[in-house]
Order: C-alpha cells, then structure tokens, then sequence
C-alpha cells in the first residue's frame, strides 16, 4: 500500500492509499460542513443539500445521474453528520474515470427549484420515519440538551417546520459558502493508478471557487448535566440515554477512549453488559465513544421494560460511578484491545473500510494513519492513559434523556 | 476468476466448506444448524431463539464469563441468529485466531451448560425482544407480512409468543437441543486466510464424533388469508406487499433476481424513481428477494405519511403489475452492471463469502463459481426476464399494512 496527497492551487486536497491487491476502488468527496454549522434559520439544509446534490446539474438532470451510477454499477451514497457531508461510491478498476467524473460533476448541483421542492417531501417522510424509530428520537433529544447552547446539538434532519420554511436561496447561499475547494477533500483508496486519479480530479475541480472556510464554537461541551423525560405513552419500552464528556478527535487520549468505552459496554462481555443484559434486566444496553472537533462525547444508553427503568437507570450510573473511581482492570482493557484490533483489521479489508479511515483522520488528524499506525495506537494504551482520560472526562458527569410510556422518572 | 473453494463432507453428515483468500489477514466462520424457528414446536415457538442464547452461557469447560471472554480475547465479533431454517453462528476474527475460535465453537454447539439458573434472564430477553418489536414498525409489519404470506410454520418469527416463552422450562429446552443440533445438515463455512487441510483435520478431530439424529419432518398448515391490516398511531403508515416468485435452483432465477432488480437494483431502478424521486411519496421503498429451497417470494416495502399510503400503494402496485409489459434494453444493462460489481466486491469480503458458501450449498447442493455466476449474469436480457415474467407474473399479493387507519381496497 501506498499513500499519496496533493493539494490544488484552488485549495482542494486529494488523497490516495492505493493497494494493487484489492478488486475496487472506494472513492469519497469530503465535504467539512454539517449540522453544526447552520444557523437556526436554516435547521436541517446540510442534510437537505446532501440529497439536492443527487438532483442535477446543468449537464445532468436527477434521473441521469442515478442511471449513470448505475450503470458503472458503482455501490454508491451520502451521508451527513454534525461535522461532515460524504459523498461516496465503490466500483470496478475500470470505472474510476466515470465515477469521478459524475461526483465532481454532482458536487456542483443546479438546485432547481421543482426538484427543491419535490425533495422537500421525502426530508419530511424522513423525519417521520426516524419519528417511529424511539432510539433515534432519544439520541437526537440527548444530543440537544447535553450540548444545550453547543452547535453539536444542533438537529442533522432539521424539523418538519425548519424544512417547510427552507427557501432553495438560503440553501444556494449556504452552499456557495461550504462547498468551496479548500473546504473538501477527495480520498480514494483500493486498486487505482495515482497519476491518472489525480490528473482527472484537477481536471475536474481544479476550477472550483476558493473562498474561506471555518467554524465557529469549537469550544469543548462539559454538557448541561440535565435530565429530562419525554414522554411518548404509546411506547411500549422506556428508552434511556446517558451522554458524558469526552476528548475531541485530535486528542492522542482518544484511542484511551475508545477502549474504555468499550470496557463499559460493548455488545459482549462489558460492565454494562454483565450487569445489565445477562440477568435480562435489559435487552440492551450499551456505550460508544463519539469525537467531534474540539470536543468529544461518550453516549450510553439502554431500553427494557418502563418498570425497571429507574433501578436500571441506578445500575447504570453504578457502574459509571464505579469506573470512574476504580477505572478498568488490567484484563478488561486486554479484553477490549483484542476486540478492536480484529475490528480495525477486518474494517481495512475492503477499499470503503479504508476509504472512510484515511478521509477522517486527514480531516480530524491532519496526516495520513496507516492500518499499522491504527493498531499500533490502540496496542499502546496502558491502564495509565485510561486513568488520565477518566480523571479529564468523567464518564459519571452525564445528561440524562428517558423517552418513552413514563410519565416521570426520578433523578437516582 | 481463480478461486481456492474446497468441500469436504464427514461421515456423520457435517458439511465443511471453506474459500482460501490469500489477500486478507481475517477469516470469518458461519455455522448453519438445522434447528431454525420452523421446527418450533407449536407450543413452544420462540424455543429456539431462547436455546441460541442461553447456548452461549457456558459450554464444555467455560463457565459463561469464561466463554464470553475467551472468545473476546480472540477477537472473535459475533452473533446468534435464529432464521426459518438454521439457527446462525457467525463470528470473524483474525485468521490466525480461527483454530482457537472453532474449538469453543464446537463446544458451544455439542456441549452447552443450557444452565438452569440462567433461563429466566434469557425468557426475560426474548419477551423484552418481542415488546420491542412493537415500537419497531418497520420491523413489525415485515414479520406480518410473512404470516399472511406462508403457510405455518414457514411464517414463524424467531421471536415467537410470549405465552409459548413463559411456559418454557430447563428440560423442554435441554430436549430441543438434542434432537436439533445434530451433524447431519449442518453446514460449517470458513472463508479468509485459512490452511484447508489444517482447517479439515481440526474440524475432523473436533466435530468427527457427533452422533447423527434424525431429521425433523414439519407439516404445513393452510394458506393464510392474504390481507392484514396492525391498527397504530405513527407517524407513517408501513406497506408491505409479497408475492411469488421462483427460489434458487429453479431454471428462472437469475431471470428472477433480474426482474427484482428493475423494480429495486439500484437509484435508477422503477421503484424509487416512481415513488420517491418522481413523486415524492416515500424516503425509504424497495423490493427484495427470498428464498426457501421449495419456494421464492419478492417482498416489498414503502413507508409514507399516513394521508399519502393510499396512493404510495397504488403505485407499488401498478409498478409490479407493469413489469411482464416490458423491459428496456438499458434497464438490464444497469442491472448486469450491478449486478456484477457486486459479485466482484463479495470477493473482499469474508464474511460474505462465508455466508454465500453455505448459502449455495445449502440451496444447491455444491458452490457456484465466480464464472458460472458471471456468465449467468451476461445472458440476462429484456426477453430473458421478461420472459420469466410472463410465466410467474406479479400476482395475487399479499397486502399488510399499519398505521392508523387501513387502507380500503
């Protein structure tokens, strides 16, 4: 495997981890906005304009550029985060040229005003759809009130009424403003010849508009402490959310982080998992470590049946509590560093595993991490790492979010 | 293509079959047992679901924490399903860890503990698994469409009934056990960098000795009725519609899986340009394949705000309904594109060739190639499928949905 970058005289940079081994090629433009950088006027565009760009431009209209993904047969999709829109598709060797060809040409969307305003119908079946799906609903509610005044919490799909408002010029005017070159990186990984890739992307951006970018509230979020109930009467289960603080994606504690959460609740042999899922108290339950620029956050959460939410909720913050006063044994973190090594090296194997992996740690770490740099990293936690993280982001010092039938749960 | 697949089936019935992939550093191992949810027994249906669980909590010399982490410390991700057919054990690691991995899996699967102290813990999940269904729509009216769709018991749900559950005891369990998990019809793949011959003595020493047992006959009930509506407040009403098709060793299939494909293959397939993108109707429809070794059914699926279902239905009916009337040529070559990427992309993959190993011998008797699939793919043409369409049409559909209000006919 070979890595290669270049940045263009318009600000745009390329990326490449070639590897003549694989059978496709993953391709991802990496456009650094999302949900937190809109203002509340304009709730819900990044997510909006992510499925606008599938829309047409003056070469293309929607339908053509569906029908020319499809016919490269690439693998081929979006997504939008607080922090970052991705546009990728995976296809054969042969295809790269065409795959690139239609991405750039996509990122350059049209926004015409009947396809704004026909898309605008399926952002809101989407919101209705993560309305019926209660995990969804409690994560989105915690985010808001742990992140209180926080960009982070802001909603990635918006509401039914900020998208209902939205006008196709403030989403032109946000679009003029994010994607600008400096401010996306192409990354490529899997079996492709670097020189031809990376004439075909100059060719193809190199005249984008430059323009300044950035982002305001980089502040960390110690979260709001609060605790809420949502009530939801025709839930059958109470679903729970705990968010704790934690370190932001370029901080070397983050891979400490990482092993901790999993040490406390991995879906196999956790704290939260013994405590929690083996008796049957809970059909789940569970703590992933998310990292944010300038900041980071650690979401625990589990549902089961209301009657046993309050007790579960004690167990849970015992054994938060515990951690934070004891920290992990020498076993736990040996147990979760063999977990993630298999992860990170089964993650590599495909060119969309890799793909995604050099693209976010050239936009959060600013350098290129190898699968070895990867694993070498998580081989060289020590229990003193996991002391120091905990002793700077206490896993106990969390924002509470119950969603579902209870009418009111009291604050252990 | 070249590829390294071997077979190797033991005297008592256990199939082994493995793909070396030199490529990878991983290795991913699938179980398929003969004891899926249609072997329930009628009064104990979620049985199997609750065995896959408590199998997991000591076996041979573990005690349950022992095995959790011993497997852990391999690296080993995993999981337990429990389809119609076979319950599933999947789990992926490091293929130098693989040897270790199948010895516990060996005794997890002939030796559990099924330990009696631990059965309430694991009813308590089942019964949690099937109240959390209710708050999962989307889920919920797929496991509807399947009881309006088959005969019992090709329609259970792995989840069974809460009354069934409750009344579940130490020894019904430890009896499901040893008349399901026997050799013959279980099915063991392995697919990364592994060493066969190495691979084929190990599963020998380990699995050579297990006792045969008999296979269980199921009889099939009558037809259900083909309409269903589930009454619930949400903010979208779910669809799902099924009809027949034909399953995997039928002359038709890749015909089969080409029709599917031009309702569902990809964002410029019939489907999602109709509803959603021309119309706006629908963020998530889709069409997808199934397939029993007797019999194989397309099931669709849209969700839309309650006021719009009456139309979204129409049509995802018109759209089924059309397909026999023809087939553009440019259609089937974007299906072929797909269609083969993805058969080259599965070769990255180990766990999805574990899965498509056992899959094919299990549908089929043998493993299909690379080629054979490739070429099969390249005969596709809009008089191949449509073809196929004229003999099994779209037809007589099975129609579930919930929401507020049902739908009128």
């Amino acid at each position: 495997m070979q890595f290669h970058n270049r940045r263009l005289p318009n600000g745009l940079q390329i990326i490449a981890e070639t590897s003549p081994a694989a059978r496709s090629v993953a391709l991802g433009f990496f456009v650094r906005t999302g949900s937190r950088d809109e203002t509340p006027d304009v709730s819900g565009v990044t997510h909006f304009l992510e499925h606008m760009v599938f829309k047409g431009t003056p070469h293309r209209s929607a339908l053509d550029v569906n029908r020319d993904f499809d016919r490269i047969g690439a693998d081929y999709n979006a997504f939008t985060s607080e922090e970052n829109t991705v546009f990728h598709a995976a296809v054969l060797p042969e295809y790269v040229a065409q795959a690139v060809d239609i991405l750039a040409d996509i990122l350059r969307p049209s926004l015409r005003d009947d396809d704004f305003n026909m898309e605008k119908k399926v952002i809101i079946e989407e919101i209705g759809m993560y309305e019926d799906q209660p995990m969804f609903s409690a994560y989105d509610h915690a985010k808001k009130i742990y992140f209180a005044d926080h960009k982070l919490g802001n909603s990635i799909l918006g509401s039914v009424q900020s998208i209902t408002d939205l006008k196709r010029d403030q989403m032109h005017a946000y679009f003029k403003r994010r994607y600008v070159a400096p401010n996306i990186l192409v990354a490529a990984a899997g079996r492709l010849d670097w020189d031809a890739f990376n004439r075909l992307v100059e060719e193809k951006c190199g005249s984008w508009e430059s323009g300044p970018i950035g982002r305001d509230c980089l502040r960390p979020a110690p979260g709001s402490g609060r605790f809420e109930v949502m009530t939801r009467e025709k839930l059958m289960q109470e679903h729970v959310i705990l968010v704790a603080p934690g370190p932001s994606a370029d901080d070397p504690l983050r891979h400490a982080a990482d092993l901790l959460a999993m040490a406390i609740g991995d879906d196999s042999g956790s704290r939260l998992y013994w405590e929690l899922v083996d008796p049957g108290l809970a059909d789940s339950a569970d703590c992933g470590f998310h990292e944010y620029e300038g900041t980071g956050s650690y979401y625990t959460s589990f549902s089961g049946e209301p009657d046993e939410a309050a007790e579960n909720l004690s167990r849970v913050l015992g054994v938060l509590r515990e951690v934070q006063q004891g920290s992990i044994r020498s076993e736990e973190l040996e147990q979760a560093r063999s977990k993630m090594l298999s992860r990170v090296v089964r993650g590599s194997e495909r060119p969309k595993g890799r793909m995604q992996a050099i693209g976010m740690s050239w936009t959060y770490q600013h350098e290129y991490r190898s699968v070895d740099d990867d694993l070498k990293a998580y081989r060289g936690v020590v229990l003193k790492d996991v002391r120091a993280v905990l002793d700077r982001f206490p896993v106990d010092r969390v924002t509470t979010l119950a969603l579902g039938p209870l009418s009111s749960l009291s604050r252990p | 293509m070249a590829q390294d697949v071997f077979q190797h089936t033991f005297e008592n019935g256990l199939t082994l079959l493995a793909e070396r992939m030199e490529h990878v550093r991983s290795a991913a191992l699938n179980f398929l047992i003969p004891a899926g949810c249609v072997y329930d027994p009628p009064d104990q249906r979620g049985i199997a679901a609750v065995l896959a669980d408590l199998s997991t909590r000591g076996a041979g010399s573990y005690d349950s924490r022992a095995l959790t982490l011993a497997l852990d410390n391999l690296g080993v991700d995993r999981s337990e399903s429990v389809g119609a057919f076979h319950t599933r054990y999947w789990g992926a690691t490091l293929a130098s860890n693989i040897p270790s991995a199948l010895a516990i899996y060996a005794d997890i699967l002939r030796r559990p503990h099924l330990p009696e102290d631990e059965i309430d813990a694991v009813k308590a999940l089942a019964l949690q698994d099937l109240r959390g269904l209710e708050d999962e729509p989307r889920a919920k009216v797929l496991v509807e469409l399947r009881k309006h769709h088959y005969p019992a018991p090709l329609s259970n749900d792995h989840r069974g009934t809460a009354e069934a559950i409750e009344k579940l005891t130490a020894s019904s369990i430890r009896e499901h056990h040893s008349k399901l998990f026997r050799p013959n019809g279980t099915i063991l793949s392995v697919a990364g960098n592994i060493d066969w011959t190495a691979l084929r003595d190990q599963v020998g020493q380990l699995f050579g000795d297990w006792k045969g047992g008999l296979e269980t006959e199921i009889k099939l009930g009558p037809m259900p009725a083909k309409r269903g509506h589930l009454t619930k407040e949400v903010e979208q009403t779910q669809i799902a519609v099924a009809y027949d098709s034909v399953p995997v060793a039928h002359a038709d299939y890749y015909a089969a899986m080409g029709a599917v494909n031009v309702l569902s293959g990809g964002m410029s397939s019939r489907l999602f340009t109709e509803i959603r993108e021309k119309r706006g109707l629908c963020y998530s429809v889709w069409a997808s394949y199934q397939t029993m070794k007797d019999r194989g059914s397309v099931l669709c699926y849209a969700g839309t705000t309650n006021a719009r279902a009456r139309e979204t239905l129409d049509m995802l009916l018109a759209e089924l309904r059309r397909l026999p009337a023809g087939i553009e040529v440019e259609e089937v070559e974007r299906l072929r594109a797909g269609l083969k990427s993805s058969l080259i992309m599965q070769q990255e993959s180990t766990a999805s060739r574990a899965l498509a190993l056992a899959s094919d011998w299990y549908h089929l008797g043998r493993v299909r190639s690379f080629d054979e699939i490739q070429a099969a793919i390249e005969r596709l043409s809009p008089e191949v499928i449509v073809g196929h369409l004229q003999r099994f049409p779209p037809k007589d559909f099975t129609i579930v949905t919930l929401g507020p209000e049902a739908l009128a006919p």
